[in-house]
């Protein structure tokens, strides 16, 4: 016997009923948010915070958090602007410098926090501010710019003109994320280490080593993530990323990844990517300003954690 | 034994989507009374629990505490009408002190700063006329769980409970602390407290309670004078089925060459310990809490590294660093505290199964699914886990079959030795019985079994031979011939090699 309430609705489709409302709000709202081109447009603003919330939402799935991946992309847009544009190096090359080096820094990040155990919150804030002070010194504060026209396409560009490239790679990230979270022994392995990760240690996991894998495949993303938003931006600035792990957190767990581990799928980071999309989107159709937007990203991350640590209480009651 | 019915539960009922937890349950407690609840898992006693304590709100029916009707109890309103449990899991801060967990909530006040001196006068005067021995100044979190409990106890003492509903009290304590339970237990009701006791060991329940209720699927089956019934009959009314033996024989024991050998193994809180185990065999740890088995198991599985001594496993000098290691020697390791240790809840029995050997199930990374769910459906066979889907999340099964899924992500690494601490903890007659079975199958195909168990009969009725340990001493080695109750507890109380 079935016995569905509201509230299990709510929980299960709740972010599908919200993402709906919004749409129907802002095409309400505004003559031109309903249109094929702004569609197009949405889905590629919001592909860096996708492929960079697959990287999240695999730490978060261990039960950890990687808060420096804003100053990741940072790190990686000054460098490979400095390198392309100051030292002249191939794009695909500087490119390559730059995902192995966010990658490294991941596997770092995993390293600090399996050897001293410290809270991941913490060792990444450290990672952030570390980072952005390279950014700073590499670019001595400064935008670099002046980078090969074919370096443009990558950000900028169309596949049969009408699907923007970065969708393309989006589409891409997130097929290897599922992939990783349904099909691999080690995706499993994520599961179970947030879920119960004494028990995962003593069923043979090794559970630092996964997690160091966690994080560096974290980094693999954010790198991704940042030469796009370099190629878009055309620019290496080091103000480029600011706060951008807090749009990635609030979109990945309000699509439902739990941020106390053990519950992740690829179509929460979809639908929570897209609700912060469009609600960007339709703030900037509507012009509302910077800070008032601000102000309403800070209120949807309380009530995605929020829901999340109250439906997280409610379950731990039923099993005691 | 006074007559009057201090606690009436009348035509209780309890539903939750899908299910009944209690249907329409009528049963009373007299003072001064010791009633024992017994009941497989899922049979309603955690229910009935916490209806007593207001943390359920009952469907229909009522509650009558001394004369007093209530459709409903509310946490306060339990607590105000006398009425206090203790769960498995206790309520103690473990950064405070005995004193002040035991008036937390209520402290004893001086103007506006709690009168810390005379808190712990209460507490020390309550301690003393239960003859336990604590400094009510030391931290909760460096007393043992026996300790804790009896913090606990006090706390319910000093609220001055008239009914004391106790979950499973014994489960985690040795049996030295369970004679010192039973002696506050006798205290209290001789002191007109009635106790709701609710226990797993029907050992216990014979020897402390006066009347014992049963419950299965919800309903009470039969309230009864403990005196006017025995073992077997509890047993039939709680599985509603005749169980012959406890412990299920053995075919012919043939014992093969030896798997496992300790060498003098120091370390992790043991000392000079020799052992060895051989195929087709299962060898006991005995002793009682903080004698050093589990201790000595962590070290066997790589979960703690030993400061002199070796281990030969099949022939070979080993020494795991990691569980990892150890598990790829062929060992395994059942832990103690299935929730914690044991399975990953929130992962579907499938998942829980083959997570063990998950790699050497995948090519490239890739997990074979196909190879994956024929294990899975392999094990789920062989140890008849029930469950409605493989998909389903282990938290929504019965400990029995949560045990058995623990059970199965083992055997599905075939290892050679697989240690079990505490088997059977907390899990009913008749999951019990099965996990005995399947021990028995395994030594019979020739695996090694390493057991560490509190509970006496289990020790006496499955193990093949026995070490018993004291204090991270090796005190005696006891084939079967020598099992005895009063050996064993003998060398388990006695410090000192032999």
């Amino acid at each position: 016997m079935k016995n569905i309430s509201i509230g299990t609705i709510a929980k299960k489709y709740g972010v599908f009923i919200v993402f709906i409302i919004e749409i129907v709000i802002f095409t309400c709202l505004s003559p031109t948010f309903f249109d094929f081109s702004n569609f197009t447009n949405i889905l590629r603003q919001v592909s860096m915070i996708a492929i960079a919330g697959v990287g999240q939402t695999l730490v978060l799935l261990t039960g950890g958090i990687d808060l420096s991946i804003g100053s990741q992309i940072t790190f990686g847009n000054v460098l490979c602007a400095y390198m392309m544009a100051k030292m002249g190096l191939d794009p695909i090359l500087a490119c390559t410098v730059v995902i192995v080096l966010t990658i490294l820094i991941g596997y770092l990040n995993g390293a600090i926090i399996t050897k001293t155990n410290m809270p991941p919150m913490i060792a990444t804030i450290a990672m952030m501010s570390i980072l952005r002070g390279i950014a700073y010194m590499i670019s001595n504060g400064q935008s670099i710019i002046g980078f090969p026209e074919s370096f443009r396409g990558l950000g900028q560009g169309f596949v049969g003109g009408v699907i923007p490239v970065p969708v393309i790679i989006m589409v891409g990230c997130l097929i290897v994320g599922w992939f990783i979270l349904t099909k691999t022994y080690f995706g499993r392995y994520f599961f179970a280490i947030g879920g119960n990760e004494t028990a995962a240690e003593l069923s043979g996991i090794e559970v630092n080593r996964m997690k160091r894998l966690a994080y560096s495949i974290c980094g693999l993303f954010v790198g991704i993530a940042g030469i796009i938003m370099l190629s878009r931006l055309n620019s290496g600035s080091p103000l480029t990323g600011k706060d951008f792990e807090f749009d990635v957190l609030t979109a990945v767990v309000l699509g439902g990844v739990s941020i106390s581990g053990g519950r992740a799928k690829i179509s929460s980071v979809i639908i929570g990517v897209l609700i912060i999309g469009v609600l960007t989107n339709g703030f900037v159709l509507l012009n509302v300003g910077e800070y008032p937007q601000l102000v309403v990203k800070g209120v949807v991350l309380l009530l995605a954690v929020g829901f999340d640590c109250l439906s997280r209480n409610r379950e731990t009651q039923k099993i005691a | 034994m006074g007559e009057q019915v201090i606690l009436e539960f009348k035509n209780i009922t309890k539903r939750y989507p899908g299910t009944v937890a209690l249907d329409d349950v009528t049963i009373d407690f007299r003072q001064g009374e010791v009633h024992a609840l017994v009941g497989e898992n899922g049979a309603g006693k955690s229910t009935l629990i916490k209806t007593c304590s207001g943390a359920v709100t009952p469907t229909s029916g009522e509650i009558i505490i001394d004369g007093k009707r209530f459709d409903k109890l509310s946490p306060a309103l339990s607590q105000e009408n006398g009425i206090a449990v203790i769960y498995q899991e206790f309520n103690l801060v473990n950064e405070l002190s005995v004193a002040e967990n035991v008036f937390l909530g209520c402290p004893i006040r001086k103007g506006v700063v709690p009168d810390m001196k005379r808190m712990e006068q209460e507490t020390t005067k309550i301690l003393k006329r239960f003859h336990m021995t604590m400094d009510p100044r030391s931290l909760v979190e460096n007393l043992s769980i026996g300790y804790q409990q009896m913090v606990e106890i006090t706390k319910a003492i000093s609220k001055n409970a008239k009914i004391l509903v106790m979950d499973e009290p014994t489960a985690p304590l040795t049996t030295a602390e369970v004679d010192i339970l039973m002696g506050i237990i006798a205290q209290l009701k001789a002191e007109g407290v009635t106790i709701v006791y609710i226990s797993h060991r029907l050992e216990e329940i014979f020897s402390i309670s006066d009347r014992v209720s049963v419950l299965r699927d919800g309903q009470l089956i039969k309230t009864m004078n403990t005196a006017e019934t025995n073992r077997e009959e509890l047993i039939k009314l709680m599985v509603g089925r005749e169980l012959k033996e406890t412990f299920p024989k053995r075919k012919e024991n043939i014992y093969g060459e030896i798997v496992l050998e300790a060498k003098h193994l120091t370390g992790n809180g043991v000392k000079d310990i020799s052992f060895h185990v051989r195929k087709g065999e299962i060898l006991a740890f005995a002793g009682i809490m903080g004698a050093g088995r589990t201790e000595l198991a962590q070290m066997i599985f790589g979960m703690a590294r030993p400061e002199s001594g070796e281990i030969i496993f099949k022939g070979e000098k080993v020494q795991p660093r990691s569980p990892a290691q150890a598990v790829d020697h062929g060992i395994a390791l059942v832990p103690e505290d299935r929730k914690q240790q044991g399975a990953i809840l929130e992962l579907s029995v499938q998942d829980n199964i083959t997570l063990a050997q998950l790699r050497r199930l995948s090519k490239l990374t890739v997990i074979d699914k196909q190879k994956e769910k024929s294990v899975a459906h392999e094990f789920r066979e062989s140890l008849r886990i029930k469950t409605p889907t493989m998909t389903q999340e282990v938290n929504s099964l019965s400990g029995g079959n949560q045990q058995k899924v623990v059970l199965a992500k083992w055997l599905a690494t075939e290892p050679d030795l697989i240690i079990l601490d505490e088997p059977t903890r907390g899990i009913d007659v008749g999951a019990k019985h099965e996990i005995y079975m399947i021990m028995n199958e395994l030594v019979e195909n020739g695996k090694a079994i390493i057991m560490i168990t509190s509970e006496m009969e289990e020790l006496i009725g499955m193990a093949d031979r026995m070490i018993v340990l004291c204090e991270g001493n090796m005190t005696a080695e006891l084939t079967h011939e020598d099992f005895d109750k009063e050996k064993i507890l003998h060398y388990a109380s006695k410090t000192g090699g032999n």
